[in-house]
């Protein structure tokens, strides 16, 4: 697979610049952050309470303590959802994007909010349940384990997309 | 109880709301027409300053208003509309910037000069601005302060100056477009953003399990979610101009331009 080398689209003005912006870093935040953060605000939203229905609005064994962590959570969900699209948008504007060296970081960043909100959330917090009414081992073990198989496959994605050569902008 | 809204304090109310939008919205057009030979000032700073007062307008007066005595869905949106969506359109018709231009300088440095008060700058600072809007809010739902805005016109209207004021500073702290001198840093207001953010939801959630006195379960219920998404809207709406700003600011500079100080 060819590595996308976009130090040789940097244009000529760049090292007047101050303040050096490594723009490989700045790509793969933000898209851990726009992956996470989709995971955190739009994919329990919409696929979990709005269309399956498995998911409840209030869980009554909610514990004050859990309410709050889930506040915090759904919060800086939407909020890193948005910083990961400006900082891409600001990569996008500096330089050519990697594209595939983003999606990389997007895929791993859904299995790691996956993974703690499957382990953290689900299990030792206990804020809320997959689904209800059912044996949740099944559901556990599907959930932590596309959360594990993507954070895989994201690095694995990660590291065949590094770029070659100066990684750093001057 | 309810017949007697009709008249006493709670129609001197109603006055004297009209009376403060009037003068808003003339005070605008008085500023615009002072200022109409200068730079053209933009169209939807206008339009936005007059949506806001529309909002403002809508959960004091009118159906919402009067649904808001016996429905708490009701009054839930009325205050999305005066606590959230009235200041953040208001915010951002820069009244402030309109003032300074539409002021003769003397004047206009008087007003400068009050906004650089210690007290202003304190009460307009994030923390502080975040602390008083949350805070007033949690007082509201928490305590019997609910059942005493329908009770008492002069805490009814002591309660709704203070949701409409803390709404204005709190968003302007946040992504205000007014000049100000000591803007907190954008990882400050991104922290107490997301804090706001996290306080206001999670207020949601215990109203839904916690109706407040003589309020029934399903219509806490209904103005709870009504709480939850609509507070969100405006939030993610606040989140992304506050980027937007950073955005802006950290655009990188041709070289002709790029002085030492040059944002990074």
């Amino acid at each position: 697979m060819a590595t996308p080398d976009f130090s040789a689209d940097v244009p000529a003005r760049r090292p007047a610049e101050q303040g050096s912006v490594d723009l490989d870093r700045r790509t793969v935040l933000s898209g851990l952050l726009f992956g996470a953060g989709v995971a955190a605000s739009m994919i329990d939203l919409f696929i979990f309470h709005l269309v399956l229905h498995w998911h409840h609005f209030y869980d009554r064994s909610t514990t004050e303590v859990a309410l709050t962590a889930d506040g915090f959570f759904h919060a800086f969900g939407w909020f890193i959802t948005i910083w990961g699209l400006f900082l891409l948008a600001d990569v996008r504007r500096r330089t050519e994007v990697a594209w595939r060296r983003w999606a990389a970081a997007v895929v791993t960043g859904v299995g790691l909010l996956q993974l703690v909100d499957g382990v953290i959330d689900h299990k030792v917090l206990r804020i809320h349940q997959i689904r209800y009414g059912v044996d949740l081992l099944p559901y556990d073990v599907a959930w932590i384990g596309s959360a594990v198989l993507l954070i895989l496959v994201g690095l694995l994605m990660l590291r065949r997309t590094r770029p070659s050569g100066a990684r750093r902008e001057p | 109880m309810t017949h007697q809204h009709a008249a006493g304090p709670w129609s001197l109310l109603a006055t004297a709301v009209v009376l403060v939008l009037v003068v808003a919205a003339a005070g605008y057009a008085a500023a615009l027409w002072v200022t109409r030979h200068r730079s053209p000032w933009p169209t939807r700073r206008t339009a936005l300053w007059y949506a806001g007062l529309l909002c403002a307008g809508a959960a004091l007066l009118g159906p919402v208003a009067e649904a808001a005595r016996a429905s708490f869905t009701a009054h839930m949106l009325g205050h999305v509309l005066l606590g959230m969506l009235a200041p953040l359109l208001l915010v951002l018709g820069a009244p402030v910037t309109l003032a300074l231009r539409a002021l003769p300088p003397a004047r206009a440095r008087t007003l400068t000069r009050l906004l650089r008060q210690p007290a202003v700058r304190t009460v307009t600072h994030p923390v502080v601005a975040a602390a008083l809007n949350a805070g007033g809010l949690w007082l509201l739902y928490t305590t019997d302060l609910y059942h005493h805005v329908h009770t008492s016109a002069l805490v009814h209207a002591a309660v709704h100056v203070h949701v409409v004021l803390a709404g204005y500073v709190f968003t302007a702290s946040i992504a205000g477009v007014d000049p100000d001198p000591h803007r907190a840093p954008v990882a400050v207001r991104a922290a107490v953003l997301v804090t706001f953010m996290a306080a206001h939801s999670v207020l949601a959630k215990w109203l839904y399990v916690h109706p407040p006195a003589g309020v029934a379960v399903a219509d806490a219920q209904a103005g709870a979610q009504l709480m939850y998404y609509a507070g969100d809207a405006v939030d993610v709406t606040l989140i992304v101009l506050l980027l937007a700003g950073w955005y802006t600011a950290a655009r990188p500079r041709d070289a002709a331009i790029a002085g030492p100080r040059a944002a990074s």
